[in-house]
């Protein structure tokens, strides 16, 4: 490894000169003046660039090549999007300043949640949390608002499906709810009877993902959503699987009452290291005077924020994560209606085309069609060869190929879950293809190979148990 | 992977050791300790906790995923494991002797399996 920026630091050095301060009659508060020096790295420009691109070298993202990594949709980001978030009138702008100067931006976000809530089906939309598990959170706090505003606080139970993704019961604890786990059935579906038996007058709410994490569409959404409803309960789509189903079907329209989106995964905004994330929340009608303040209204040609009649509070400082709103919003404009239809129906057909590429090769624990993503199981290999579903990922790094989603969901033992994403080539699918079967072609052949892997890398294979036993979190 | 002939299994592979006198040590299968991998923190109940078979008597944090850890038996917990809560990688190199808590009072559980059934039970999932 290069070292940290810190390592190279020289006293004296410079990036540039910056002259003298040349304001007078203004001295910073006593309070708000450092006591120590703040030990920054002192280094030349050259030596600063030189540092940083030879770390992003030893990185691998999306830019670089195939990311199938499940349920985490990480697909390419446009640089169209970068431009847009770079135009000056939404960079150069303060938080704080009036908002008659920075109704663009104010129009930008109005523009944006209604396109939002059309493609999901929802009334009213929050663009301040700042990823999905916040997304998650403060959709639960709506509910939870909804429900105690009735006097219903006996309704403290949330349904969660045993494939749902680890944030929805984290964030229903979160909440304050307890949390009610449901079995799949063998097709890796929700359990219409076992949700049956678990909706009662206790119920806040069911969490779902549909698709869900095996890559199932659940045909019985409006059952489920009539069962949750009779109860008196509501419904939260987890909509980390947006990806499938944009301009085909919306949440709203398959009864449900709230849902998160991850703007850095299905609206193509950086992902991973690059974001930050963005977890707007919509919501029907009957939710929306609960949502954080503040929400843009327009009246009269003219935006300004209010405050929601029973608002839960804020999630986050002032208006979320701003400018990634403008990269999804530029992202839904470049593509159009038609084109945000074409994005899932590419993603679906891409996955479909992949999974049967490793058909032959691989155990599929929920075969037939699948939707944006798919599960494999690697159960018997590790019975058969010794080599486990974390070798084979570790392998396809030698292979050129970012590894899928290990060890999720929980109900496949042994699972890699792939997710190839609509922007991918034929050509990539089949290079994907081509090293997945060769890496579990070396699980018979040279188990060791896979075992010792990566060996293609700047760093090989860390110790992950001594490094979750043992963390060493400060220098 | 073995299964321990003395010990009494539940599915979600938990197993039960009676002592007699009404008390009980639990742990978990050596099947389980390899589908979780590397096991790197245990939280447990505490002494004094009243169980009913089938409450979530702690959870364990592997390299993989946290699991829930069900209560196989009716019963008051008398014990924690210390030594493995200061040491998990003694969960996988010792499952069974690597009991997680004792327990009194036990109500004996006639739904658990024995060690034959639970090796077919585990060979067929």
């Amino acid at each position: 490894m290069s070292g940290l920026i810190f390592d190279k630091s020289k006293a004296g050095r410079r990036c540039a000169v910056i002259p003298s301060c040349d304001i007078t009659g203004y001295s910073i508060p006593a309070d708000y003046l450092r006591a120590e020096k703040a030990e920054l790295p002192e280094v030349a420009e050259v030596d600063l660039v030189r540092h940083y691109t030879n770390l992003s070298r030893k990185a691998y993202g999306v830019d670089n090549g195939f990311y199938p990594l499940g349920s985490c949709t990480m697909k390419y980001n446009p640089k169209i999007d970068e431009d847009a978030a770079e135009l000056r009138g939404f960079t150069d702008v303060h938080p704080l300043q009036p908002i008659n100067t920075v109704q663009g931006c104010l129009e930008a976000m109005d523009m944006l949640a209604g396109f939002l809530c059309e493609i999901t089906g929802m009334d009213a939309l929050t663009l301040q949390p700042a990823a999905g598990a916040h997304g998650e959170f403060t959709a639960l706090s709506l509910i939870k608002a909804y429900l105690t505003d009735r006097g219903e606080t006996g309704r403290t139970k949330l349904i969660v499906p045993d494939s749902a993704h680890g944030t929805n019961p984290a964030s229903a604890a979160m909440c304050g709810f307890t949390v009610v786990n449901i079995p799949s059935t063998p097709d890796g579906l929700v359990d219409i009877e076992a949700l049956k038996s678990a909706v009662g007058d206790d119920t806040a709410a069911l969490m779902l993902t549909n698709p869900n994490t095996v890559g199932k569409y659940d045909r019985n959404i409006e059952t489920f959503a009539k069962t949750v409803h009779d109860a008196g309960g509501l419904l939260y789509y987890d909509g980390a699987n947006l990806n499938a189903i944009m301009g085909i079907v919306r949440p709203g329209d398959m009864g449900f009452d709230a849902v998160h989106l991850n703007l850095h995964k299905t609206f193509a905004t950086p992902h991973g290291g690059g974001g930050p994330g963005s977890g707007p929340v919509g919501c029907k009608a009957r939710l929306a005077k609960y949502l954080p303040r503040p929400v843009v209204t327009k009246n009269d040609g003219t935006y300004s924020f209010e405050t929601p009649e029973k608002s839960v509070g804020m999630v986050k400082s002032f208006y979320g994560n701003f400018l990634v709103c403008i990269k999804a919003l530029a992202y839904i404009m470049t593509l159009g209606a038609e084109g945000i239809r074409e994005a899932s129906e590419n993603a679906v057909l891409n996955a479909n085309y992949l999974q049967e590429s490793l058909r032959d090769s691989f155990d599929i624990p929920f075969d037939g069609p699948c939707m944006h993503e798919f599960v494999l199981s690697l159960e018997r290999l590790k019975r058969e060869t010794g080599v486990t579903a974390s070798d084979i990922a570790k392998g396809l790094i030698d292979r050129g190929i970012h590894p899928p989603t290990m060890y999720f969901p929980l109900i496949v033992h042994e699972a890699l879950m792939l997710e190839p994403t609509e922007t991918e080539s034929r050509e990539t699918l089949d290079f994907a293809a081509t090293a997945l079967k060769d890496a579990l072609q070396a699980a018979y052949s040279d188990p060791d190979s896979l075992h010792r892997a990566p060996v293609t890398t700047p760093v090989g294979r860390p110790d992950e148990t001594a490094a979750v036993r043992n963390p060493i979190l400060k220098a | 992977m073995s299964v321990q002939k003395d010990l009494f299994y539940a599915e979600t592979h938990e197993w039960v050791k009676y002592l007699g006198g009404g008390r009980a040590l639990v742990g978990v299968s050596d099947h389980a300790q390899e589908e979780m991998g590397d096991v790197a923190y245990i939280n447990l109940c505490e002494a004094g906790e009243i169980l009913t078979a089938g409450d979530s008597l702690g959870d364990i944090e592997s390299i993989k995923a946290v699991s829930d850890i069900y209560c196989p038996v009716d019963g008051t917990v008398s014990k924690v494991n210390n030594e493995l809560l200061d040491d998990p990688s003694l969960l996988n190199s010792d499952p069974y002797g690597s009991w997680l808590v004792e327990l009194e009072n036990v109500t004996e559980n006639s739904e658990l399996m024995d060690s034959g059934v639970y090796e077919a039970f585990i060979s067929e999932n």
